[in-house]
């Protein structure tokens, strides 16, 4: 018999006896799985309108460190990413193809490593920025979801020390259940192989509980949301 | 060689009366406390989030086996391969079959504690693999070649001029304490071994089982490295693991992170389903999960504590009991420390050899009212304590109650008794603490109770006889 069969077995034996549902105090009562729609009455509150949402979003990037900034539109993409890439210094950059990045990377005039068709892993440790689109931006939590296929794949957006994010307005969601419901509207049941929420730059309180950015992913993280 | 018990009650004397620790714990888990509290102070409703959140797991552990093969058979479409391990050694076997087949030699690891339950470091390093924990914590740890101390803060009992000193010594030239220098010190190190692995090692916090998804929890941006750069990636989980919906995660990402860092979500939270893709510019070609029993079907088969199974290791237990803040992560000798460690090692280890574990404890419910899923840890230690007993019950124990029921249900010895013991009492504190005194084990750190100068029994007689 396969492991797998005699796990299984295992499982099923045990769950013949039924056990006490939490909150009930041992009478059996009913295990509820709750919508998702649910969660947001429990969870911290988000405003209804687009303003109050970039808002929250603003005020919780300040609190994670991200640098979030708004533009008035994606005319000022370009000219803002060269003024960041000429006081930080920039030498090369890594991004990957998008209608945003499209637009604005070239403008920067700096030898740049394109991720689609592939990349060296070493070539992209040496870039000083990854400029990546995203899916979605979570008012709630503060958070950029991306997934491989919108973001240049996995690494580009941790491996380089600088992360930057082009994104519209548009793409602003109240909490995590509405941003998942943005990746299953693109993707439908083929989900990219990786999904991911960041929430501002890389940390760690390894060290005496001290918080440390920079832990092994981004030192910073840049958001231009037009 | 120590027992279990034995090495226990050595550890947990010495820390307890270290003050360097208690300064460090106090320290770190006071800064813990002010930022959950900010971050479940943000919640419209903490507490039908935990009842949602238990019932949730709740739903998923009681229909593990349709979960299980519904999230392997979502992986497995989509090229993942799913390894099933009986225990321990099965884990181990096909890890390292899958090491020897693509002729590793440097293997890097983000933090997972199963790897840690089924010492997977120790098996991968005896047959020649370089093995670098990238999780700055566990980096520490392992440098000193010791457990984690804590299953979320694995270094949480070093000060910074510890790590100073073992950077120094170990990677050479470090001088400078400050904690974003020696952060980086580890970031040089590791950066290069990222580049260089050609397998990852990681854990997962949940494994979705409508989309055959994991979901990794962390804030360094290590897990997302290990999982992108090397040509394999291997995660190992237990089968407890598992979350009915994708959905399910927009309510647990915050709860666990609130819980166990105070931290509204942390930095980086990742689902992976799958290998790369067609179309996906990187990611490892191959992606294995090994789903690990090891016992845990033993806790399943017991109604009263199954719910120890809802666990999702953030940690909140430990860092509000009072019997780890003094005794500290590593006197419990066990995978999982705390709260939630002394009722699942028995189960997974052997129950009469980790009951002492139950017993660690004020049963003052701090652990259960801290949990995110709700789960009834202080009672169930009331459990262990009760099957340990009922399992292999002790001739002297049950002779010594069966003396203090007679003496209670007998007024005039009771009485009697009690005034002997006034007596008795003034001429304690000439052996209190000795070999010769009767109540040592008590009063080597305690105070005995006083018997108090006047019965209640006595009061009342005398003061009925006044007019």
């Amino acid at each position: 018999m396969s492991a797998k069969n005699e796990i299984l077995g295992r499982i099923r034996e045990a769950l013949r006896e039924p056990a006490p549902v939490p909150g009930h105090h041992g009478d059996h009562g009913k295990a509820q799985l709750h919508a998702s729609a649910e969660f947001s009455q429990w969870l911290p509150a988000v405003g209804e309108d687009l303003a109050s949402q970039l808002d929250l979003f603003a005020k919780n990037s300040a609190d994670l460190k991200t640098e979030f900034h708004l533009l008035a539109s994606r005319e000022e993409f370009a000219p803002r990413l060269r003024e960041l890439a000429q006081q930080n210094n920039w030498k090369r950059v890594a991004t990957h193809s998008g209608a945003l990045t499209d637009m604005a990377v070239p403008a920067i005039g700096l030898p740049t490593l394109k991720t689609d068709a592939g990349y060296e892993v070493n070539a992209m440790e040496q870039c000083d920025a990854g400029i990546t689109e995203c899916d979605a931006l979570v008012a709630q939590t503060g958070s950029i979801l991306i997934t491989s296929r919108s973001a240049g794949g996995r690494a580009l957006s941790v491996l380089p020390p600088h992360h930057v994010v082009l994104v519209t307005r548009a793409q602003m969601v109240p909490d995590l259940a509405a941003a998942y419901v943005v990746v299953r509207e693109k993707h439908g049941d083929k989900f990219p192989s990786f999904i991911s929420f960041i929430t501002g730059p890389s940390r760690t309180g390894d060290i005496e509980r001290i918080l440390v950015l920079g832990a092994h992913g981004p030192k910073r993280l840049t958001v231009f949301c037009c | 060689m120590n027992t279990p018990v034995e090495q226990f009650r050595e550890d947990a004397t010495r820390v307890a009366a270290d003050e360097q620790h208690r300064r460090l714990i106090q320290g770190a888990l006071g800064k813990y406390y002010v930022a959950r509290d900010r971050q479940v102070g943000r919640f419209q409703d903490w507490q039908s989030a935990r009842q949602a959140a238990a019932e949730t797991k709740w739903e998923a552990v009681n229909h593990l086996d349709q979960h299980l093969v519904s999230f392997a058979e979502k992986l497995e479409a989509r090229g993942g391969k799913v390894f099933w391990a009986n225990n321990s050694a099965e884990a181990r076997d096909y890890i390292l079959k899958i090491c020897r087949e693509k002729k590793a030699r440097c293997i890097v690891k983000s933090k997972a504690m199963t790897a840690e339950e089924i010492h997977l470091n120790a098996a991968l390093e005896k047959d020649g693999y370089e093995v670098v924990e990238s999780d700055l914590g566990e980096y520490i740890v392992q440098l000193r070649k010791e457990a984690p101390y804590h299953f979320v803060f694995p270094a949480m009992h070093l000060s910074r001029g510890d790590i100073r000193e073992l950077f120094d010594r170990e990677i050479g030239n470090v001088k400078s304490d400050n904690p974003e220098d020696l952060t980086m010190v580890a970031r040089r190190v590791l950066r290069k071994k990222y580049c260089e692995a050609d397998i990852g090692i990681s854990g997962a916090n949940f494994a979705i089982a409508e989309t055959g998804m994991i979901s990794i929890t962390e804030n360094e941006g290590n897990a997302r490295l290990t999982t992108s750069l090397p040509r394999v990636h291997i995660a190992v989980m237990g089968i407890e693991k598992v979350l009915p919906r994708l959905e399910d995660l927009a309510l647990f990402l915050p709860m666990l992170g609130t819980a166990g860092a105070g931290q509204a979500i942390t930095c980086y939270n990742s689902m992976i389903g799958g290998p790369r893709q067609p179309g996906e510019c990187d990611g490892p070609e191959e992606f294995h999960v090994v789903l690990l029993d090891n016992h845990r079907t033993r806790l399943l088969a017991d109604p009263e504590q199954r719910d120890a199974l809802h666990c999702i290791r953030c940690g909140a237990c430990l860092n509000v009991c009072p019997i780890f803040k003094n005794i500290g992560g590593h006197s419990y000798g066990t995978t999982y420390q705390g709260p939630i460690g002394s009722v699942i090692t028995p189960h997974f280890r052997g129950l009469q050899d980790w009951k002492h574990l139950s017993n660690a404890s004020s049963l003052c419910g701090a652990c259960t009212s801290a949990c995110p899923v709700k789960i009834d840890i202080h009672h169930h230690l009331l459990h262990n304590r009760r099957n340990a007993a009922t399992q292999k019950p002790r001739w002297w124990e049950k002779l010594a109650y069966k003396i203090a029921a007679g003496v209670l249900n007998w007024p005039e010895f009771y009485a009697f008794a009690t005034a002997v013991g006034r007596v008795m009492q003034k001429f304690h504190p000439l052996v209190k603490g000795s070999v010769l005194d009767p109540a040592r084990a008590w009063t080597k750190t305690r105070e005995l109770p006083q018997v108090a100068p006047q019965s209640f029994r006595d009061y009342w007689r005398a003061r009925e006889r006044k007019p």
